[in-house]
């Protein structure tokens, strides 16, 4: 901006018109309530005492660490995202957030969110914490993304981990609980966003992205759908068979099981276009419900029998 | 041959329009904010763990 050239054309600093609206817009604020909820979970189910500032902090940190992980991928995803209809209006390609001004945020806030966890609680989560980050940003967006229909299989993994981040913040060392707990939201992961690539699958294929749907097309989408659906509703249960919860548990996870399980099926059989767009939005909602229903029964039966342990 | 911008620049310098200045302020206010509970969260941490605070385990 200091020079210019022989007609002496002024370019005039772009100055900033962003709202503090924008900026928590880029930290994607639903998939942050989805992982401090998974990541509370993860912190109460874990044995031993954490005082309630350092739950506190632990939660803080991943949550930032979620948010900044957003912030980047929205930062080397603007010009996918002005290409399709479900992301056309983040900031980016709105024009309200430069890329370079959401990298610097979303840097910002994956260094400090790391570095508090590490100083506070402990390095151990702070590492994993950074991992996640590094692991959403580089493998998933930058890597994977753009080049393979497993994208969001293997890039599933990062949004597995904040409930072993916050076992970890609480605990300082991994057990098997918190693995039940990333191989459920891992496998969770393909059947919610598959069920969505399906609706949306014109919009991926627009932007260039190869979803599944878009590069092996419908029919075999919806068989990966209901394989998924399978483990996961399998994985989901373990936690009752291998002692770790009791027949509540167990039941209320069979149970959400068999419907998320009748609405892939239903997904399966639907192959005509109105009918498997329906039952594709269905499944797309109720895997949602059924995560946040599978997390709250654990954490509620954690807290029954706290509260049991106090009265007894 | 090339100027400076300050060569060329109006007397006023660059002026901010009020939704400029505005959104600037408000971006600030939400800085200070975070910053300000990252300083009490510190706090708040060193008087959880007494002199605790310098043991940080892997």
């Amino acid at each position: 901006m200091s020079v210019v050239d022989q007609n002496s054309i002024v370019l005039a600093p772009r100055i900033s018109e962003a709202e503090v609206s924008d900026y928590i817009a880029l930290l994607k604020p639903r998939v942050m309530s989805l992982v401090i909820f998974t990541a509370l979970v993860g912190l109460v189910m874990a044995p031993g005492h954490i005082h309630p500032v350092l739950a506190f902090t632990s939660l803080l940190c991943i949550a930032v660490g979620a948010g900044a992980s957003g912030a980047l991928n929205m930062a080397f995803e603007g010009d996918l995202d002005a290409k399709m209809t479900r992301t056309a209006n983040r900031p980016i390609p709105r024009g309200r957030i430069t890329p370079a001004e959401a990298t610097a945020f979303g840097m910002t806030l994956a260094f400090f969110s790391v570095l508090t966890l590490g100083i506070l609680v402990n390095w151990f989560a702070g590492g994993l914490l950074a991992f996640t980050i590094f692991f959403y940003v580089v493998i998933y967006t930058l890597l994977l993304k753009r080049r393979t229909a497993q994208n969001i299989v293997i890039g599933g993994a990062a949004g597995s981990l904040p409930p072993v981040v916050a076992w970890v913040a609480a605990t300082g060392s991994l057990s098997v609980e918190p693995l039940l707990l990333f191989l459920i939201i891992f496998f969770w992961t393909p059947p919610h966003f598959w069920a969505l690539a399906m609706f949306r699958s014109e919009d991926y294929a627009r932007a260039g992205v190869p979803m599944l749907p878009v590069v092996a097309g419908p029919d075999a989408t919806r068989l990966q759908i209901l394989l998924y659906t399978i483990v996961l509703v399998a994985i989901a249960a373990a936690p009752w068979p291998l002692g770790y919860f009791d027949a509540v548990y167990g039941v209320i996870s069979l149970a959400l099981g068999a419907v998320m399980l009748a609405l892939a099926i239903n997904v399966y059989r639907r192959r005509e276009r109105a009918e498997s767009l329906r039952a594709t939005r269905k499944l797309f909602a109720f895997s949602i419900l059924y995560l946040f229903a599978l997390f709250a029964t654990l954490l509620l039966e954690v807290v029954v029998r706290a509260l049991l342990h106090v009265i007894w | 041959m090339a100027h400076t911008m300050s060569d060329e620049r109006p007397p006023d310098g660059i002026v901010l329009t009020e939704a400029q200045k505005r959104s600037r302020r408000n971006r600030s206010i939400a800085t200070a904010l975070a910053l300000g509970v990252l300083v009490l969260l510190f706090f708040a941490v060193t008087l959880v763990k007494g002199p605790a605070v310098l043991n940080r385990p892997f």
